[in-house]
């Protein structure tokens, strides 16, 4: 959706923990992307590629980990892994459920030196 | 986008540079706006609007600073949210409007479903009620001079080539409006079903309007919006016989996506519905008080 805008926040927080920790480059970059986040992930890859060029991650390996989408059933009360936004839920097949976890866009950590 | 406060790299308030200079507000060694705390910041020195503070402009500017060099490798685990930044000025916003129990809700559709027309009628229906309309637009300062007609404060932000408003462009806007205590407070968003889904603004509450021309499945094509939303307002009742809409389908979309949704059936035009709509904000603005 605004995988410019994400790209932005990553490299402000890159520039904010570059002068807290002292690091001159960022080698390697872990994000972690909700199944829901409403990524584009080859979009971001493509945003950060832009964005951080100039900074101390320009041409850091970028490495994105998914996380499930989770979602608590209203029919069963359980809370299930789901694929799709559209899902029923894996075990009594209810339609009611509304998502829990999934939605995260973080940065886990990076290897610097 | 400005990598010192976040201002984006297109919008502007009413046409006028948001030429601000950053010394002041961001000394406080976090991140926070500086509206909301009480030590004078006039904020004349950093804000270059107009006399009526009705429109505001984000510059751009990339500051990047990297020296190569060489030293050991090492991990930073960082656990940072992407949008920590904008959570932040969200926060702060949220602050500001609870200190006045004030109710602000965010209006959230696609172009086109009425939000402005809905916001016009609302304004008219509610009388002396305090409240002010921050209006989000790529371009034009046209709904927000639509707002003013009918008397009401509004301040436009257009976020130039920008998708959704964030939380900093909504805090300059509230601090030009300098709301009244117990106020209700209008955001309409940018005009678009994804990306404002994302971005918290401090509202109490997503509104997503959706009107009846759409297509029944617009819900499903469109989740993260409608998950946000604590209210759906299915706008322009009055033409669905015209165009073969079925509202029970619509709504039956709305709570497979959203089991906790409330949805009402409203026409901004004929006014039908509008009164459980009035009834919604009133009841919205209440519970503020009471918190």
């Amino acid at each position: 959706m605004h995988e410019m805008s994400l790209a932005e926040g990553i490299r402000q927080i890159i520039d904010t923990q570059a002068v807290a920790h002292g690091f001159q480059r960022v080698t390697a970059l872990r994000l972690e992307i909700g199944r829901f986040a409403g990524v584009e992930k080859p979009a971001l890859e493509f945003a950060l590629d832009v964005v951080l060029r100039g900074s101390a991650a320009e041409g850091a390996g970028v490495e994105m980990i998914d996380l499930p989408g989770r979602a608590l059933c209203y029919d069963c009360g359980e809370t299930v892994e789901i694929a799709d936004r559209l899902d029923p839920c894996p075990l009594c097949g209810s339609g009611k459920i509304m998502p829990e976890g999934g939605s995260e866009m973080r940065i886990k950590d990076m290897e610097v030196i | 986008m400005c990598t010192v406060c976040g201002c984006g790299s297109g919008p502007k308030i009413d046409g006028k540079a948001h030429a601000h200079s950053h010394e002041h507000e961001h000394s406080h060694g976090e991140l926070t706006h500086a509206h909301s705390h009480t030590h004078s910041h006039s904020h004349a020195h950093d804000h270059t609007h107009g006399a009526d503070h009705d429109h505001h402009h984000y510059g751009d500017g990339a500051a990047g600073v990297s020296v190569p060099g060489m030293s050991q490798a090492r991990l930073i685990q960082i656990e940072t949210d992407i949008l920590a930044k904008n959570n932040t000025y969200a926060a702060s916003n949220r602050r500001v409007l609870a200190a006045l129990d004030a109710f602000a809700v965010n209006l959230v559709s696609s172009p086109g479903s009425g939000k402005t027309t809905l916001l016009c009628r609302t304004i008219q229906a509610l009388g002396n009620q305090p409240l002010a309309v921050i209006e989000g637009d790529q371009q034009t300062s046209n709904d927000a001079d639509r707002i003013r007609a009918t008397g009401a404060r509004a301040v436009q932000v257009n976020t130039g080539k920008g998708c959704h408003l964030d939380g900093h462009m909504v805090g300059h806007a509230m601090d030009d409006l300098r709301l009244a205590s117990r106020s209700l407070l209008f955001i309409e968003n940018v005009g678009n079903l994804v990306c404002p889904a994302a971005f918290d603004l401090g509202e109490d509450a997503k509104v997503a309007i959706l009107s009846v021309a759409e297509g029944e499945d617009k819900p499903l094509k469109y989740p993260d919006m409608f998950t946000a939303a604590t209210l759906a307002i299915l706008n322009k009742v009055d033409l669905a016989p015209h165009c073969d809409a079925d509202l029970d389908a619509y709504e039956a979309n709305l709570c497979r996506i959203n089991p906790d949704i409330t949805v009402l059936r409203v026409s901004a035009r004929t006014g039908e519905g509008m009164e459980a709509w009035l009834d919604w904000l009133r009841a919205g603005l209440a519970s503020k008080a009471r918190t």
